[in-house]
């Protein structure tokens, strides 16, 4: 199964142009390593602060765009990987082995990534199929 | 937390830390089958202690310190009723004061144990069914009950299988340590083939109700990922990682709803998975960086990626396809390499060109019960306008599959050939 782990905002990580602490970094640079190296880790990425993105409310047909940055910090995303495991408990022990990802406390959430098959209750044959078309204009980006 | 949140904790630090720690104990005892067993009696310590005492803060250490202890202890119990076993004991202690730093064991930053666990679980003096149980319980860290989930066989064969391959490594004292030198090249195939096995064994399952064990699959890409890690200037690994990311990409795409089989070309690219094939065209440039000749399994690599690359099948490059068969073709010859060359050649030069080499493969005898060369040729006959003779060869292949519903399709479209 795949899971997206989450390492969720703080203060310090909002700031901007915050950058993390060089032994944080090398630590960080290690696990991904090990991660790398038990053949679990499929992608990863650490996010901008919140200033310097956006966000689009959706409210019936209007759209209304807010800049950044966004207030509740804890509940904001600074980083995710994406790992292969056989459960959520092999999930949770990589994580545990993770550095504290911030100075002070900080939080890494785990989710199990949806696969196409879990859709087949509630999409019908036709919309998972639309759903797809979408990814195959992706296919065409992705290929170099 | 309950005891089955314990046991299922402990499942999952037993995955990750199980290859390693056989590995170093393996070094510690040289003893295989010891060093799993010893291994195994950890693990139950494990089960009966973390529970109260919660997991430690470095579990692997645990393990590993916990059954080296216990090889101690058994040796210097042997010890006493037998001489050998005291030269062993002493050993051992020898061992201990060369490499008194247990984590520095642990670390083993280069991986060097891991990768002799790899090379001894993959040699090739073992049949190649007994090196995939064996790679998937000792580097998978997989339970029996898995693995003969997985191949479809009763756990006690698989028990079988695996206690004795481990006789067999330790009679003929084949060594724990990393091949150098020429003999590299030969082993390392042994361990590529064993980890292709199990990725095709899980691919295009040859038995049971599904056509693909996606489980298997990734079991088979993880142990290649971590080969890829270990061995990182080996190119045949990452064509083989690659290979095999680019195959995965399809899983989604390549069984109908109904269970039946979808050709390639007849696929639905949109299902195709894009981390996926990412990643395999990364592990073809991480071959390329290498600079070392290609060898057969990244050339196959490179084939997949031309489908790969291609947003609709008549994107696909053909021409770099048949030149990639014809290069695979020169370095490991074989009548079914040929036949694919065959089908490539017939999209860039036309149906006759590949019938005619398709006709030259038809007297070569291995390929006497390959039902794909006479469906492939009943192909090339219908697009030539032959229909009564394409019929004849899909009716033979139709007797020389296998696979059921291949059968049905391949007398399905025998019969639309004489409509025609």
């Amino acid at each position: 199964m795949r899971f997206m782990v989450i390492v969720k905002a703080t203060p310090e990580s909002e700031k901007e142009g915050a950058l993390p602490d060089p032994q944080l970094l090398l630590d960080m640079g290690k696990y991904n390593e090990e991660l790398i190296k038990a053949g679990v880790l499929l992608a990863a990425d650490g996010l901008h602060p919140s200033s310097k993105g956006a966000r689009v409310k959706f409210s019936g047909k209007s759209r209304t765009v807010t800049d950044g940055p966004f207030s509740e910090t804890k509940e904001l995303v600074a980083g995710f990987w994406l790992w292969q495991v056989k459960s959520l408990e092999e999930a949770i022990e990589w994580v545990k082995r993770c550095p504290n990802p911030h100075a002070g406390d900080s939080e890494i959430e785990i989710r199990q990534v949806f696969e196409m098959e879990d859709f087949a209750p509630v999409l019908s044959q036709e919309q998972i199929q639309h759903k797809e078309r979408g990814r195959a204009q992706l296919v065409g980006q992705a290929k170099k | 937390m309950s005891a089955t949140d314990h046991h299922r904790t402990i499942e999952a630090v037993w995955r990750i830390e199980s290859a390693r720690v056989i590995a170093g104990l393996t070094r510690l005892t040289r003893d295989l089958g010891l060093a799993e067993d010893l291994a195994q009696e950890a693990l139950l310590a494990a089960l009966e202690q973390w529970p109260q005492s919660g997991v430690p803060e470095n579990p692997g250490a645990w393990l590993t310190a916990t059954g080296k202890r216990r090889a101690i202890d058994l040796f210097r119990r042997n010890a006493v009723a037998e001489r050998k076993h005291q030269d062993l004991a002493r050993d051992l202690a020898t061992l201990e004061q060369t490499v008194p730093d247990l984590n520095s064991t642990l670390d083993d930053p280069i991986g060097d144990d891991l990768l002799r666990l790899v090379f001894i679980s993959c040699h090739p003096i073992l049949s190649t069914d007994s090196r995939a149980a064996l790679a998937l319980r000792l580097l998978g860290g997989l339970t029996i009950p898995e693995i003969a989930r997985a191949f479809l066989t009763p756990e006690p064969t698989i028990a079988q299988r695996i206690v004795r391959a481990k006789r067999i490594l330790a009679e003929k004292h084949i060594p724990f340590e990393v091949p150098r030198g020429p003999e590299l090249a030969a082993r390392l195939s042994s361990v590529l083939e064993v980890i292709y096995l199990i990725f095709n064994e899980g691919y295009s399952a040859t038995a049971g109700d599904d056509l693909i064990r996606p489980t298997l699959c990734q079991d088979a890409l993880r142990l290649g990922r971590i080969l890829a890690e270990l061995t990182p200037n080996e190119p045949e690994v990452h064509g083989l990682v690659a290979l095999m990311e680019i195959q995965a990409s399809r899983t989604r795409a390549r069984v109908s709803p109904t269970g039946e089989p979808i050709l390639l070309l007849e696929q639905n690219r949109a299902h195709w998975d894009l981390l996926l094939i990412h990643r395999g065209l990364s592990a073809i440039d991480r071959a390329h960086k290498i600079g070392k000749p290609r060898g057969p399994y990244l050339l196959q690599a490179e084939i997949a990626a031309c489908h790969a690359r291609a947003r609709t099948p008549e994107e696909t490059d053909w021409p770099r396809i048949v030149s990639l068969y014809t290069e695979l073709a020169d370095l490991s010859p074989s009548p079914v390499i040929e036949l694919n060359r065959a089908v490539a050649v017939s999209m860039v030069h036309g149906p006759q060109a590949a019938l005619d080499l398709v006709e030259a493969l038809a007297t070569d005898p291995s390929l006497d019960r390959y039902h794909l060369l006479p469906s492939v040729r009943a192909d090339l006959l219908l697009k030539l306008n032959r229909p009564t003779e394409a019929r004849h060869h899909f009716e033979q292949a139709a007797a020389l599959t296998q696979n059921t519903r291949e059968r049905a399709l391949l007398l399905s479209r025998a019969a639309a050939c004489q409509t025609k």
